[in-house]
């Protein structure tokens, strides 16, 4: 089990015919995921790798029976190819483009929300229910099917504490980068939400950094409404203040969204915040086993 | 990308706000005959993008021409948190019955623009925040419906209080919005927004931060640009695709992805080191990226141990490493290189380092460890 992608997502792959669409499609395809179609204005007819290509959003979705999205275009055609997306009526739409100006992000996913449909990104690597299907551009073959959630604001970090968790031997049910911009469609409160709910999975690592309140509202959202065990990595304790560490939502500004606030806030919640990402496995394990009453996995 | 009290002032005036009259002087002399024109009193202000001008003394009052040539003499050069005054702002002094605040920033929670008001202004709003929260006045706008004249207007006369100062405050606030949307910013902020003894509102002191990603369609505020607000290293790395902070410690760190690359500046502190800056090569995969950032980390001379940490999805350990020796071929790079080499393509990156005699480890922790013992006068924790 899962949350929001599995075997019977049906993906197209808005800008295949770009560098970074093309290789990507090709490595989702590789996955095993079922990547039915692309789209690239004004090159409808083609085939990318036996994947036939559209001119719009809403001819791939009715060929293909699609019900889902990875937006590779670059930043100055995003915000048009996420209306286009939404248009068109696709439930969910990841959106790795990095760079979209944030008013555009603003208006897009307000009238995603009000679609209601689901965005997750910008400015991520997607999303990957290990086994079943992967949206977006993280290396399929670190993961190992399992039953842990994971949640993240990055990318690369993502990769370390997974491959962490699965050299480990803990396998994930569903492993979610919900973006590193300030403005994002999914936050980690309303993906918190699909893992309780979700029965194949047992827990959640949820991996955030400085900047925003988001980990703060997640502690307060664990605190109240979750019984399944959450375990958590900070990153930017060592980040200088007013200076945006790399992510446009990375950034200490007038004293809010420091490292200390959210590893505080989390562990008043009772979520264990590791160190290292290394360690990030064993209190998995330390609160699963807690849980269980001893009987870890 | 922050822009210069003189600047937002402008754009503030072309959107229809009072600001008091005044120029920028770049000399002691033109300071002066600029105080003439404008007539005296008037506010000589350092233009720096650091806060703290007012308590660094680089915010004066003169009486005469005469002393606004001394005063600019005093300012222009002076260096406030390490960044020297170049230009100064001439600004007509206004006389101040009360000051308030107000802003506009983007508020991530609710995915709207947010409108912060306050009846006391004059210091920073983190400031009015822990000394008055009760005059402290929030709403949001959502951007599709924009300004409502009702319940906005209400909002806003609870910190401008009542008479014909909501009014000004309302058209003020507007032409804020105009200036927010239109020119993609990220902040704007009137702070002190003065009361003048005639009951004028007018914009005394102004922040505007323009959002980054949106400068694209704003070719026009490409002027704004100054070589201030990144030093020359975080310029030059800007320039090739990096994303550079430099920081005051000893090991270097090139990383790809932003939260791997804190995560690993945390480590380095975790294990007793401490790192010399933040580097992101980003995502896409090109040998030169890492010649440019060995370059720029290798010009720090405090630099005493460099580490390199790949975890290869989009990039490709192959490329990293034709990078690397790339730059051992091309530059002089005097201290200890410490690689950390995992992800797409590992199997070909170590091969080529290999080759060529140079290890790398497969573990975060180890190579962390590793780099801080390889860091004279820093002692391992591990």
């Amino acid at each position: 089990m899962s949350i929001l992608i599995g075997r019977d997502t049906r993906v197209i792959v808005q800008g295949i015919t770009g560098r970074d669409g093309s290789f990507h499609a090709r490595s989702m395809k590789e996955y095993g995921t079922a990547v039915v179609g692309g789209v690239t204005p004004g090159k409808g007819g083609q085939a990318i790798d036996g994947v036939p290509v559209f001119d719009t959003v809403a001819e791939a979705v009715k060929a293909t029976g699609a019900n889902c999205t990875a937006i590779f275009v670059p930043a100055k055609g995003a915000a048009a190819a996420l209306a286009e997306a939404c248009d068109a009526g696709l439930p969910l739409i990841a959106c790795i483009t990095e760079g979209i100006p944030v008013l555009d992000v603003i208006e897009q996913s307000r009238k995603i929300a009000r679609a209601g449909a689901r965005l997750i990104g910008p400015n991520c690597p997607g999303l990957i229910t290990p086994g079943a299907a992967k949206v977006g551009i993280m290396p399929g073959r670190i993961h190992l099917p399992g039953n842990i959630g994971v949640i993240s604001r990055s990318g690369t970090l993502t990769y370390e504490v997974v491959w962490a968790l699965t050299l480990a031997g803990m396998g994930q049910s569903t492993c979610v980068g919900v973006g590193g911009d300030p403005v994002i469609g999914t936050k980690f409160v309303e993906l918190l939400e699909l893992f309780e709910a979700d029965p194949g999975t047992a827990g959640v690592v949820l991996i955030g950094e400085i900047g925003g309140d988001d980990e703060e509202k997640a502690a307060e959202f664990i605190r109240s409404s979750m019984k399944k065990p959450v375990a958590s990595f900070i990153s930017g304790r060592t980040a200088p203040p007013e200076k945006r560490m790399g992510h446009a939502g990375a950034i200490v500004s007038g004293g809010r969204g420091t490292a200390e606030a959210k590893v505080e806030a989390l562990k008043s919640a009772g979520v264990p915040v590791a160190d290292r990402p290394d360690q990030v496995p064993v209190l998995m394990s330390e609160k699963l086993s807690g849980v269980r009453g001893g009987s870890a996995r | 990308m922050k822009l210069h009290e003189y600047q937002a002032k402008e754009l503030l005036r072309e959107h229809g706000i009072p600001v008091p009259e005044g120029r920028v002087a770049r000399t002691p002399e033109e300071a002066r005959a600029l105080a003439g024109e404008i007539g005296c009193p008037v506010m000589i202000k350092a233009q720096v993008l650091v806060g703290g001008r007012g308590k660094a003394g680089g915010v004066k009052m003169a009486k005469d021409p005469a002393e606004a040539f001394s005063l600019a003499k005093a300012i222009l050069g002076m260096k406030i948190k390490g960044i020297e005054v170049q230009q100064v702002l001439v600004a007509r002094a206004v006389d101040i019955t009360s000051e308030y605040y107000v802003s506009l920033t983007v508020d991530r929670a609710s995915k709207s623009i947010q409108c912060i008001a306050s009846a006391s202004g004059g210091m920073e709003i983190e400031e009015i925040a822990v000394k008055e929260p009760q005059k402290i006045v929030r709403f949001t706008v959502d951007p599709e419906g924009g300004l409502e004249r009702g319940a906005h207007f209400d909002s806003l006369a609870r910190a401008f209080g009542a008479g014909p100062v909501p009014e000004q405050a309302w058209q003020i606030v507007s032409g804020m919005y105009r200036l927010f949307t239109g020119k993609d910013c990220s902040l704007v902020e009137i702070n002190p927004c003065a009361l003048t003894p005639a009951g004028s509102l007018v914009a005394a002191d102004a922040k505007v931060i323009l959002d980054d990603n949106a400068l694209f369609r704003h070719p026009e505020l490409e002027k704004y640009r100054s070589a201030e607000e990144y030093g020359a290293d975080e310029m030059d790395a800007r320039s090739q695709g990096l994303s550079y902070v430099e920081m005051d410690g000893t090991i270097g760190c090139i990383v790809n992805g932003a939260g791997l690359a804190m995560a690993t500046m945390d480590l380095i502190k975790y294990f007793g080191g401490s790192p010399a800056n933040f580097l992101d090569v980003g995502g896409s995969s090109n040998p030169e990226k890492v010649l440019h950032a060995l370059r720029i980390i290798s010009k720090n001379p405090r630099v005493t141990a460099i580490l390199i940490n790949i975890f290869g999805g989009i990039t490709r350990c192959d490329d990293i490493a034709r990078g690397i020796l790339m730059a051992k071929e091309k530059l002089a790079i005097p201290v200890p290189l410490t690689i950390r080499l995992i992800g797409t393509n590992e199997k070909e990156g170590r091969a080529l380092l290999q080759a060529a005699g140079v290890g790398a480890f497969t573990e975060l922790t180890e190579a962390v460890q590793a780099v801080v013992k390889a860091t004279p006068r820093e002692r391992a924790r591990a």
